[in-house]
């Protein structure tokens, strides 16, 4: 069996977001980097997989960028992926959902891989739609948002979160790709001597120019902060004060406090 | 301008994410047309027509067979807008049918701004406009976003639709009910929701302890229910519940979208977060700037003695 996982790398999204210069994606200065959170999901599920099949399929992560991804990579080998594939493209942020899952199939289109595993969405931009389209692309059977995952005899049973607290379960033959949820499973930490074992590993760089054929399908006009809908009153200072002022408000404005 | 809009029905009953379709393709100004997997006593009771493919042929959801009679609809009709709740139905069928069509997809818009379609960026904290580049493509719209105000008294003019695929590799198996609910927010009059900011499990006492006060429920994000801090039945938002109590405290949530669609009914919102700028401050009431774990007891204190 072949695995392989797509993983992107975002910012913390802790952080203060600024608009850049040009007024079209966010200033990637003093930004912290990590790999998108639903894709440490579907890492930790391909390396359970390989484990499950007794560590013989052998798992390729995949991502796309600037040469800072190096990290998320070197990241995905420590918890236990195989070999890794830096599509370079410092302009990755301004390719959009089509190119970057058109950019995936032609990497995978002529490698056989039975089942490809990614996350959702990615937390930056959320479109939800690179993995099912990747999937489309290829030809492959497609579950999505797995919140469970069970292998057996070229068969994923895959159970689907849907809304409020339901779930699906269906079963997709491979070649097969999923998107992993939140709370699929619990990823694990790369121990130290993994991540001196990950340094050894395969890191091949692949120029996004060799791949990518396609137009963008959509563009970004324009980023800014959300508008305030305003009339919010803020709060701040001494706690006492505080906790005094706004039991004083709810008491005046809501009827829930008598 | 023509619209198609995919509706969803889950179990014989048609999802009221149908009628935030409709609702945000009047706001687009579009000539509305419908597509169901269905039956007919499920049709949104609106006028316009519908496509409606039988369930008992088609059967609960499938993607594939889902995508086709999407796409058959989309070949009759010539819309320039094929529309799809942002919800596991769209999020699974969307791109599938973007892709079949070989047009672009805008995922998630919470507005339209001078035509262009606005979407969230890193957890609400920013906002970006997005175009199509062709005159086709497909939408899915974040839940929530637009509510239906008008009548609904309409019958739609039935087309039915079939397809040639009767079958797919995957196969449906079943539904899973939620787990049983520890909790029933849906009736809560006050709601005190425990945010990823509270920092521990063992932290989440704190937060039901000033529920408690309040005389309320516990509520919680996302990444609290799925670290395991409490039971999914606590959970608020898209994944979890919609609520709308009398008063909402969100503590240490920085309000993702998929949050906010979740409680911004509420009729009064109070934010403590430690971070001015978080997005849940766009819904807040009141913000109050403090660090939640220091604010709660003294606040749960007086509410005791008061």
């Amino acid at each position: 069996m072949n695995i392989l996982v797509c993983i992107k790398q975002v910012p913390d999204m802790e952080s203060r977001f600024k608009v850049n210069g040009t007024g079209d994606w966010y200033d990637e200065a003093d930004l912290a980097y990590r790999m998108n959170e639903y894709d440490e999901y579907a890492v930790e599920q391909a390396v359970q997989l390989k484990e499950q099949l007794g560590n013989q399929p052998e798992i390729t992560v995949l991502s796309i960028g600037a040469d800072r991804v190096g990290e998320a990579l070197k990241k995905a080998l420590a918890m236990g992926c195989d070999k890794a594939v830096q599509v370079q493209d410092s302009d990755s942020a301004r390719k959009d959902p089509w190119q970057i899952a058109n950019i995936i199939s032609a990497y995978a289109a002529d490698k056989n891989f039975d089942v490809i595993f990614t996350g959702m969405q990615s937390q930056d931009r959320g479109s939800a739609q690179v993995g099912v389209t990747v999937a489309e692309i290829l030809g492959h059977n497609c579950a999505s948002t797995l919140v469970g995952f069970e292998y057996a005899d070229g068969v994923v049973t895959a159970k689907r979160e849907l809304e409020g607290g339901v779930k699906s379960v269906v079963k997709v033959p491979v070649p097969a790709l999923v998107t992993c949820q939140l709370g699929l499973n619990v990823p694990r930490y790369p121990t130290l001597p993994n991540i001196m074992k990950a340094k050894k590993k395969e890191l091949q760089l692949v120029p996004v120019a060799s791949l990518l054929k396609e137009e963008a399908a959509t563009g970004t006009e324009k980023l800014y902060p959300p508008v305030k809908s305003g009339g919010g009153i803020v709060l701040e200072g001494d706690l006492a004060d505080v906790a005094d002022r706004l039991l004083g408000i709810l008491k005046e404005k809501t009827t829930v406090m008598k | 301008m023509k619209a198609l809009l995919v509706c969803e029905q889950r179990e014989g009953k048609l999802l009221d994410t149908s009628y935030e379709l409709v609702a945000f393709a009047e706001r687009l100004g579009a000539e509305v047309s419908l597509v169901l997997v269905g039956k007919e006593a499920q049709a949104p009771k609106i006028t316009g027509k519908l496509y409606l493919a039988d369930a008992d042929k088609y059967g609960e959801y499938n993607p594939e067979l889902h995508k086709h009679i999407v796409v058959a609809a989309v070949l009759k009709e010539n819309p320039d807008y094929i529309i799809f709740p942002h919800s596991s139905y769209g999020w699974d069928l969307a791109p599938r049918v973007a892709a079949t069509l070989r047009v672009g997809q805008v995922s998630e818009v919470v507005n339209i701004v001078d035509g262009k379609f606005e979407v969230s960026l890193c957890n609400g904290k920013l906002r970006r406009t997005v175009a199509p580049k062709a005159a086709r493509a497909v939408l899915t719209v974040q839940a929530g976003a637009f509510n239906y105000t008008g009548q609904l008294s309409g019958a739609p003019q039935v087309e039915a639709i079939e397809i040639s695929q009767g079958s797919s590799p995957l196969q449906f198996v079943g539904y899973e009910p939620a787990e049983k609910k520890e909790v029933d927010l849906g009736r809560a009059e006050i709601i005190v929701s425990a945010g990823r900011g509270v920092g521990k499990k063992e932290n989440v006492a704190v937060i039901a302890d000033l529920a408690k006060a309040f005389g309320g429920e516990l509520g919680a994000s996302r990444p609290v229910v799925d670290a395991g801090w409490v039971g999914h039945s606590h959970q608020v938002g898209t994944t979890g519940q919609t609520v709308s109590p009398k008063l909402y405290v969100a503590c240490g949530i920085s309000g993702a979208i998929q949050h906010l669609a979740g409680m911004k009914k509420s009729d009064f919102i109070v934010a403590i977060n430690k971070d001015k700028e978080a997005p849940i401050s766009e819904a807040a009431d009141v913000m109050v700037v403090a660090d939640v774990l220091a604010l709660a007891p003294v606040l749960a204190e007086k509410l005791r003695a008061a």
